[in-house]
């Protein structure tokens, strides 16, 4: 994670000193990658729509986990992992995309051109992330 | 499923980012609206709620007791409310009996007053371990309970979400509610640590 600037969401996980900030934070970055924090509000979002009911979403998170725990040699374990793999078979499953659709945009952004984040648009102005 | 189709073809932060991009521009995700949960449960919603309540319950026995029968209610009662929140039980520790609080199959968690789970609750080792050797886990979580303490697990679900109200320690009886907040840990509401009257931090 390298989100050198400071942002109120930053600033809030640094203090450690403040009374409140043991309880809130207990000195753990919540989601360790920007895409973490992505996924997790995607699912809180479509649900806060309507789009699906949260017992087939985690009825899905369920089986993605059980298919890392029947393998766990195969991938480094990464909850979100499991958490963006259960949110796509929702949109999926239930037909608010098509698995065509995801598949070629999944494609398109895989196949862009290296340095394509320099006009790449994100929301937060401190997401660009230069390693070059 | 749709694994096969789309695993392989980009990483993962690719893969979100796909979603991301399809559900705005189908105007089913308002970007507003998701920086504003994201924001909510990152820095907001947090351990600190649950401890309020903790620390009502330590300091209003009426509370205590409505909290005990009816924890929704009465952690509503404080303000406190939302997803993940829709049926929570609140379970008492005492001298005698310890509860732990799991979910076995994903991450089921009271997020209104606890916020989002640390990355040790939604680990596959915790999940398992803490069902079949409680004691042991809780020691090496650097909980040591003596062996006549009779330790309870409680599998969260879609259903229900637990949380401990931890036993209050001994020597803070002059302390105000708000300075007994200060005190209480996620981990003792999880019930992987006990509150102590100097706080050291919870397992990282």
């Amino acid at each position: 994670m390298t989100c050198p600037t400071s942002n109120s969401v930053q600033q809030s996980l640094l203090e450690t000193e403040g009374k409140t900030a043991l309880p809130r934070q207990n000195g753990e970055l919540l989601f360790t990658e920007p895409w973490e924090s992505r996924a997790f509000g995607l699912a809180v979002t479509l649900h806060d729509q309507r789009a699906f009911a949260w017992e087939d979403f985690r009825r899905r998170l369920i089986a993605r986990i059980n298919e890392w725990e029947a393998d766990p040699a195969g991938a480094q374990w990464s909850y979100y992992r499991c958490w963006l793999q259960a949110l796509e078979d929702v949109v999926i499953g239930s037909g608010v995309l098509s698995a065509d659709e995801v598949i070629d945009r999944v494609e398109t952004l895989a196949n862009r051109p290296a340095g394509y984040d320099h006009e790449h648009e994100h929301d937060h102005e401190h997401d660009h992330e230069h390693s070059h | 499923m749709s694994e096969d189709l789309i695993a392989g073809r980009a990483p993962i932060a690719v893969r979100t980012e796909a979603l991301e991009q399809l559900l705005v521009e189908r105007g089913l995700v308002d970007p507003a609206v998701m920086e504003k949960f994201i924001q909510t449960y990152e820095s907001d919603v947090g351990p600190l709620n649950g401890a309020k309540v903790v620390a009502r319950a330590w300091t209003d026995p009426e509370y205590r007791e409505r909290l005990l029968a009816e924890g929704t209610s009465a952690i509503k009662e404080l303000g406190f409310g939302g997803p993940q929140g829709e049926h929570i039980v609140v379970v008492e520790n005492t001298a005698s009996v310890h509860n732990v609080v799991v979910c076995t199959l994903c991450s089921c968690y009271p997020w209104p007053v606890l916020g989002l789970p640390p990355s040790w609750y939604k680990d596959p080792a915790y999940r398992a371990r803490v069902v079949r050797e409680p004691r042991t886990v809780l020691a090496e979580m650097g909980l040591d309970l003596d062996d006549d303490v009779e330790i309870k697990i409680w599998d969260s679900s879609s259903e229900v979400r637990y949380m401990v109200l931890p036993e209050r320690p001994a020597g803070t009886g002059n302390l105000s509610e708000d300075e007994l907040v200060a005190l209480v840990s996620r981990d003792s509401m999880v019930g992987v640590a006990k509150v102590s009257a100097s706080p050291e931090g919870d397992v990282q």
